[in-house]
C-alpha cells in the first residue's frame, strides 16, 4: 500500500467522501423513525454527553484560566484591561468553546461510538439484527448520531460557561480588574449574532464529528486492527474537519 | 467428483429453499462455482464441507446478506433477485440463524436478548413477552441466567441464548452456522437434540453448517458435501460414508490423507529446509 501514487490516493478521497455522503443520507433517513425511540435517543445522549461533562468542564476551566491570564497581558500592554471580559467573551462563545468541545468530543466520545461499532461489527452483532429483520441503521447508527449531534452545541455552551467563569477567576480575581467592568463589558460586547456563530458552530461540527465516527466504526474491518484503525482515523478526520470547516464558518459569520 | 442430486425427486411445493447454479466471488476469490442443492420443509438438511469452502457464505446467499453473481437462490419459491429491502426483511422474519459465536447484543442482558426481536416486530403487551422469553430460555436451560450479560456467559451458554433468540419468533426455517464448534460433550448432545426437537416437535425446517461429521451425521436427513465452490456429494449421511468417491470418504472419515490436500499449497519440504540452511 506504501507504493501507491498521488492518483489513487485522491480516488480513494474521493470515494471515501462519496461513501461518507451517502451515508449521511441514509442515516438523515433513519433519524425520523429514531426521533420515535426516546428511550434509545436519550441513552445516547447520556453517553455521548453527560459521559464528556468532566473533561469538558475541566477543560473550559482551564482554558478560560489561560484566556484571562494572557488576555489580561496582552490588553495590559494597551492600558485597556477593562476589556477582558469583552475578549474572554467573544473568544470563547465564537471560537474557542466550539472548537475545542468538539475536538474533545472527537477524543472522548467520538472514539467511544467508533469502537463500539465497530465491535459490534467485528462480533457479528450488526449482521445478527441485519438478519433479524432489524436495521442497524435505523437501531444503532442513527440514535448515536443524533445523541452526538444533540450533545455537541449543550457541550460546547457549558464549556463557554466555565470558560468564562475560568476568565473571571483569573482576571478579576486574581489580577484585579474591576468586577462590574468585566460583567458589564462581557454584557456589553456579546450579541445574538455571536451566540449564534457558537452555535452554528458547535452544531456543524457535531454533525461532522458524530458522523465521521458512526461511519468509521460502521464501516470499520471486522478485526481487531480494524476497529483500532476506524478509532484513529475518527479523531483525525475529526480534528482536521473540525478546523478546516471551523475557518469556512469564520468566514462565512464575518 | 460427482454430483448426485439426491432430492430432486421432492415435490416442488416441498422445497423451502432452491440454490440454483449459483456463482459466486469474494475479494477476487471465486466461492462458489455452480453450486445446487435443495432444502425440503421439515427436513434436517446438512451442509458439509472443509473449512473455508463458504459454507457461511451460503447461509449469507440464503438470508440475502449477499447476491450471487450469477444464478438463483429462492426461499420459500420466489426469486430473492427480485426482492426488494422490504421484502428481504419481511423474508427474514421468518427465518432464524444462529451464529457461530452467538453474536449476542452485548449493552442488554440475556433477557433482554431474547425479547430484542419481539420488541421490535411486535407490539405484545409485557407480560406476554415475559411469558414468551422466559419458555425460550427454559428450553434452552438457561432460565436462570436470565438477567446475565453476554460478558458473563461462557462461549456455550451464549450460543444457546442466541439459539433460544433464534426460535423466539416462531421461525419456520433455522439456520446455524457452525453450532457444534467448541461445546462440551452435554453442551453439544443438548444442541443436537435440540436441534432434533425442534424438527420433530414443531416442524422447523434446518439447515446446520458445519463440518463436524460424526455429530450432524446422527441428526441430519439429507446432507450436500461441497468442495471447490460445487456440490461434491448429496444423499443421506450413510449414502455419503458409503461413496465410491474416495474425496468423499476421506472427508467423512477425517483422513489426512487421500486425494483432498490437507496442506496448502507450498514448494518442496526439503528444498525449502535447505534453503533456509544455506542462508
Amino acid at each position: 500500500m506504501n507504493s501507491r501514487r498521488p492518483g489513487t490516493y485522491l480516488l480513494s478521497g474521493v470515494r471515501r467522501l462519496g461513501s461518507v455522503t451517502i451515508f449521511l443520507v441514509q442515516l438523515l433517513i433513519q433519524c425520523v423513525p429514531a426521533l420515535g425511540r426516546p428511550r434509545l435517543l436519550v441513552m445516547q445522549i447520556y453517553n455521548a454527553g453527560a459521559r464528556s461533562l468532566i473533561i469538558i468542564m475541566l477543560s473550559g476551566l482551564f482554558v478560560g484560566m489561560v484566556l484571562g491570564l494572557q488576555g489580561y497581558d496582552l490588553l495590559r500592554r494597551f492600558g485597556s484591561e477593562e476589556a477582558l471580559g469583552t475578549a474572554a467573551a467573544l473568544g470563547l462563545l465564537r471560537e474557542l468553546a466550539p472548537v475545542i468541545t468538539a475536538l474533545l468530543f472527537a477524543g472522548r466520545a467520538g472514539t467511544a461510538l467508533a469502537s463500539e461499532i465497530g465491535l459490534m461489527r467485528a462480533t457479528d452483532q450488526l449482521t445478527a439484527m441485519e438478519v433479524m429483520a432489524v436495521d442497524p441503521l435505523r437501531y444503532v447508527a442513527a440514535p448515536r448520531f443524533l445523541g452526538g449531534v444533540i450533545a455537541m452545541p449543550l457541550l460546547a455552551a457549558i464549556f463557554s460557561v466555565i470558560g468564562l467563569y475560568g476568565a473571571q477567576l483569573v482576571g478579576v480575581q486574581m489580577m484585579g480588574v474591576d468586577r462590574g467592568v468585566f460583567w458589564s463589558q462581557t454584557q456589553g460586547s456579546v450579541d445574538l449574532h455571536d451566540v449564534n456563530e457558537g452555535l452554528v458552530k458547535s452544531l456543524v461540527f457535531g454533525i461532522a464529528c458524530s458522523l465521521i465516527a458512526v461511519h468509521e466504526g460502521y464501516h470499520a474491518e471486522p478485526t481487531a486492527e480494524g476497529v483500532g484503525l476506524a478509532t484513529t482515523r475518527t479523531v483525525v478526520a475529526s480534528s482536521v474537519i473540525t478546523l478546516l470547516l471551523d475557518y469556512v464558518i469564520t468566514a462565512a459569520f464575518l | 467428483m460427482t454430483s448426485t442430486a439426491a432430492t430432486s425427486t421432492a415435490p416442488a411445493g416441498d422445497v423451502v429453499v432452491a440454490v440454483r447454479d449459483v456463482h459466486y466471488a469474494a475479494g477476487g476469490r471465486p466461492i462458489f462455482a455452480g453450486l445446487d442443492l435443495e432444502v425440503r420443509r421439515g427436513r434436517i438438511t446438512a451442509i458439509m464441507g472443509p473449512s473455508g469452502t463458504g459454507k457461511t457464505t451460503l447461509l449469507r446467499l440464503i438470508t440475502a446478506q449477499v447476491a450471487p453473481s450469477r444464478g438463483q437462490v429462492s426461499v420459500f419459491g420466489k426469486d430473492l433477485s427480485t426482492f426488494g429491502r422490504s421484502e428481504i426483511y419481511a423474508l427474514r422474519r421468518r427465518m432464524g440463524m444462529l451464529f457461530q459465536n452467538g453474536a449476542l447484543l452485548t449493552d442488554m442482558d440475556v433477557f433482554e436478548n431474547v425479547a430484542f426481536p419481539v420488541r421490535e416486530h411486535t407490539d405484545l403487551p409485557e407480560p406476554l413477552v415475559r411469558l414468551l422469553v422466559l419458555t425460550k430460555l427454559q428450553a434452552v436451560g438457561l432460565r436462570g441466567a436470565a438477567s446475565l450479560l453476554p460478558g458473563e456467559l461462557s462461549g456455550g451458554m451464549a450460543r444457546r441464548v442466541a439459539l433460544a433468540r433464534a426460535i423466539v419468533m416462531d421461525p419456520e426455517v433455522l439456520l446455524y452456522d457452525e453450532p457444534f464448534v467448541g461445546l462440551d460433550p452435554i453442551s453439544l448432545g443438548f444442541i443436537l437434540r435440540l436441534i432434533k426437537h425442534m424438527n420433530q416437535a414443531l416442524g422447523i425446517t434446518s439447515v446446520v453448517v458445519s463440518h463436524d461429521v460424526q455429530e450432524l451425521a446422527t441428526i441430519a436427513d439429507d446432507s450436500y458435501l461441497i468442495s471447490e465452490g460445487k456440490v461434491a456429494a448429496a444423499g443421506t449421511p450413510a449414502q455419503l460414508r458409503a461413496s465410491d468417491s474416495a474425496a468423499v470418504r476421506q472427508f467423512m472419515t477425517g483422513s489426512a490423507e487421500g486425494p483432498v490436500p490437507f496442506h496448502y499449497p507450498a514448494p518442496d519440504y526439503a528444498t525449502q529446509l535447505l534453503e533456509a540452511d544455506e542462508r
